[in-house]
This record gives structure tokens, sequence and C-alpha cells, in this order.
């Protein structure tokens, strides 16, 4: 349970992260808030031969509040974010969500652009990146490029970051100030690794009648998943426990899970069905209250 | 690796050319000599950089109050504050603090002159083996220390991040909710 041998560089700011990525890379992993890379040295199931710690690069960390929503830097702590009152006026869902990540001890360390590039497939922030549409910002010497989450998000554990490329910075639309969201979970501990999990936003029209519907579930696959026949389901009709019961079908219907220690594939199917109902009802009330 | 151009994921625009070249990252190494605060008093080490805190914290400062339990971030026995902060010694390097102020259980009291917190846990049999209760007793410090009253709800989603296989929990709870009231009286 001691971590192999290697090497160690802290980066004091992002051109000189972004240096050494160049130089190590394919050798390199990044230290982040390091909740789920120390744990995977300490077991041995990673072996870098460098280590790249961004603790030491404050340009990383970062809210900023921008004309369309908000700009995080990637070093910035899940704890920090979670606190921050622009956060929750702005991007609710994604305050909220972040109770669920892990317990507090975690989240004064754990950081935004670590459990996204991570991208652990029960985790909850690649969710609310897919519902809510944020922009993933992948730096390297040669350059920068902007991705959306169905871009970012390439499988378990796997993600579209290249050997030398670092996620600096996510951008998050601000929420509409009249739409709907809700973030549940199901997992057999709070604060422990989802088994399933669904982020939610949904827009009414004047009429009350559903506008827009996004939907993404956490842990029943090998990343965030979107259900758009569900999604799809729910437009022109009032959100009422008949039309989220069939929203909950549809979901339950359209998710392939695997099965594990944790969970069957089938109660991981019920569960999102049960939680997709949940979630719009509840989005859908905040909605209304907003309007 | 395969080239910008031929790669799928590579489709979206380019945001700006960074101007990074003639900034220069610093070289690996193996071995850092670190300088640190704990519960008060400087400690100068060199260490080796996969040495986590934890072991550092027992080993190299020979205070072996805060206890190894999963070491991989899950079971909580390890918590300590860094900055003032709760978190899991075992899930960092002894380098990552260089210039750092840690507290450990050493610092909340003696054995003769328990703190109240510590006293609470005594009262209320909040403990048998006492294997988790350095993690418990940091974390519960830190949040009755910000929280001069924090609800039911606050403390038991504070020690969740922490198992105990002898005390059920209610017993542990019970104590952080009298420290907490205690405190306020």
């Amino acid at each position: 349970m001691k971590p192999a041998p290697f090497k160690y560089l802290a980066p004091r700011s992002r051109p000189e992260a972004l240096d050494a990525l160049r130089r190590y890379g394919p050798d390199a992993k990044v230290l982040a808030g390091g909740q789920s890379l120390v744990p995977l040295l300490a077991m041995r199931l990673a072996r870098p031969s460098v280590i790249i710690d961004l603790n030491r690069a404050p340009d990383l960390a970062f809210i900023r509040s921008t004309t369309i929503g908000l700009t995080i830097g990637a070093m910035t702590r899940q704890g920090a974010v979670e606190a921050d009152a622009v956060v929750a006026a702005r991007a609710p869902l994604l305050a909220d969500s972040l109770r669920w990540a892990g317990h507090p001890e975690i989240r004064t360390r754990g950081t935004i652009g670590g459990s996204l590039a991570h991208a652990d497939p029960s985790a909850e922030l690649p969710a609310v990146a897919a519902v809510l549409g944020a922009r993933f910002v992948l730096a390297s010497t040669r350059g920068e490029r902007l991705l959306d989450a169905a871009r970012f998000f390439l499988g378990y554990l796997s993600t579209a970051l290249q050997p030398d490329e670092l996620l600096t910075q996510v951008r998050w639309p601000a929420q509409p100030p009249d739409a709907g969201w809700a973030f549940l979970e199901v997992a057999r501990r709070h604060g422990d690794f989802a088994l399933v999990g669904v982020a939610a936003l949904v827009g009414l029209d004047g009429d009350g009648r559903c506008a827009a519907a996004r939907l993404a579930f956490t842990g029943v696959g090998s990343g965030p998943v979107r259900v758009p026949e569900a999604e799809a389901s729910m437009i022109g009709k009032r959100i009422t426990d008949a039309t989220a019961a069939e929203a909950s079908r549809i979901v339950a219907g359209a998710l392939d899970p695997d099965s594990d220690v944790h969970a069957s594939a089938s109660y991981r199917k019920h569960v999102a069905g049960v939680l997709a109902a949940r979630a719009l009802t509840q989005a859908a009330r905040r909605a209304r209250s907003a309007s | 690796m395969r080239s910008r151009r031929k790669d799928p994921h590579t489709a979206s625009r380019r945001v700006s050319p960074t101007r990074t070249r003639t900034v220069v990252a610093p070289d690996p190494v193996t071995e850092v000599r670190v300088s640190l605060r704990v519960n008060g008093t400087p400690i100068t080490r060199p260490v080796e950089v996969r040495r986590t805190l934890v072991d550092f914290l027992r080993e190299d400062a020979g205070l072996t109050g805060t206890h190894i339990g999963c070491e991989h971030g899950v079971c909580g026995a390890c918590t300590i504050l860094l900055d003032g902060q709760p978190v899991r010694s075992c899930l960092l390097f002894a380098v990552q603090v260089d210039g750092a102020e840690i507290t450990t259980v050493e610092a909340l009291g003696t054995p003769d002159a328990l703190s109240p917190l510590q006293e609470a846990f005594a009262d209320h049999h909040a403990l048998q083996c006492g294997f988790c209760t350095p993690g418990f007793l940091m974390t519960a410090h830190a949040l009755l220390r910000d929280h001069a009253n924090p609800s039911d709800e606050a403390i038991r989603d504070a020690l969740g991040g922490h198992l105990c296989r002898c005390t059920g929990y209610q017993p542990i709870f019970d104590a952080v909710r009298a420290a907490a009231s205690r405190g306020t009286e």
C-alpha cells in the first residue's frame, strides 16, 4: 500500500505545467487533489514514472463570472465551488451536486478538473457537465481546444486529453434563471460512489408545459449518459406523476448498465427510472416557483 | 501520438495560441527537503517524494496519534488539519505540505487534560478500540471550530467520511452533539 517510486515536480504556474507535460507527458500523471490518483498509486494500479503536482500553480484555481456563465479553473477545490455564492446563484445544479461528491474531507482537497479528467463512470460532475453544456479547455504548448462533454468523455476513465494536454478550465453556461433543476443520487452511504445518479434541467413555457428537458445519468455506463428519447417525451407536456412515469419507463428501457459487486444491472435500470421521474418532478416544481 | 489534424476529437475550434515555450518547468526529483510546522513546532527533514504525509507524521515526526487505516482515502482514520482544513493524510505526500501548518490529534489535549471534545467522547462511550478516534476527533474539532451550533444533519455529514467498526456511530454523534452544546452554553 505504498506507491511505487516516482519522480516529482511541482510547476509554479500554468505555463510551467504545460512545459512539464510537453517534456514528460507520456510517462507522467497529473496530480490535482489526489483523492482518486493517490489511492491508485497506493494500490499500484497506476505506476507513472513522473508525477506533475499542480498544487503549486495558483493560476489554475479560480472562479470567474462571465457574461455567459462561470469559468472555473481546473484546480479549484470542490469545497470552494460548493460554497461559492456566485456559483450557487448562476449554476445551482453544479453547487448542489457537489454535496454528493465524496465527503467534506474529500472536497477540501478534491478539484473540479481532477474529477472531470479522471472520468469515473459513477462521478457526479460529468453528468452535471453534460446537462449544463459545460465546455472543457484542453491546453498544451501546441495551443488550446474547446470540447463539450460528449467529445471530452470517451469511455471508462477515458477522456480526449492527449498525453501533453492539461484540462485547465471548465466553462459553465449559467442556468436560465427560470429553469428548474435537480440532482439526485442513490448510494450505499451518502458520500460513497453513486450506484445511480441523475442531473436534470427543465424549462417550462408560459403555459406551464415542458419546453426543454435534459437528463444525464451517472453510474449506468462508461461515462455520463443522456437519454434523448426520455427528454423528448416530455416536450409540450405538463410534468405530472403520469408523464414523469412515462419518462421513467423510457429511461429504464433505454439504459444498458453493467452489473457489479455493488448492484445488478436490473436494479440500476430500475433506480435510474425512479430517479428520472423524481428529478423531473423536482425540477418542474423549481421551474414553476421561479417563474 | 496521432497528429492533431487526424484526431477526430480536435474538430472543435482552436481558441488561441499559447506562448509558453520560453517557460521551463522545474526538473523532477526523487527527494526533497521539506519544512513545515506540526502543532506549532517547526520540522525540517529530507523526504523521499513518495512518502505520504501520514507516514511522515508517524515515522519522521514521531507523532503516532494519527492512525493509518485503509491507506487509500476511505476510512478517515488518518484525518488531520492542513492549514486548518480536515484532509486525509494518506492521500497527501509530505513534499506537498512544505511550508504548511499541520494539526494532529496530539494538539487537542493530553491524557491529563482532555479537550472538551475528547471528554465528550469519553462520557458518551464514543470509542472502544480507539483506532478510528483520532480521525473522528480532528473532523469534529474543525466542525465545532467553524460552527458553534451545527445542525444534526451537518454533524452526520461531517462524520460520514469516517469508518468505525466498534461503536455503531450513534455514540460518536452523541459526543459531538454534546460537545457542541457545551460550547454554546
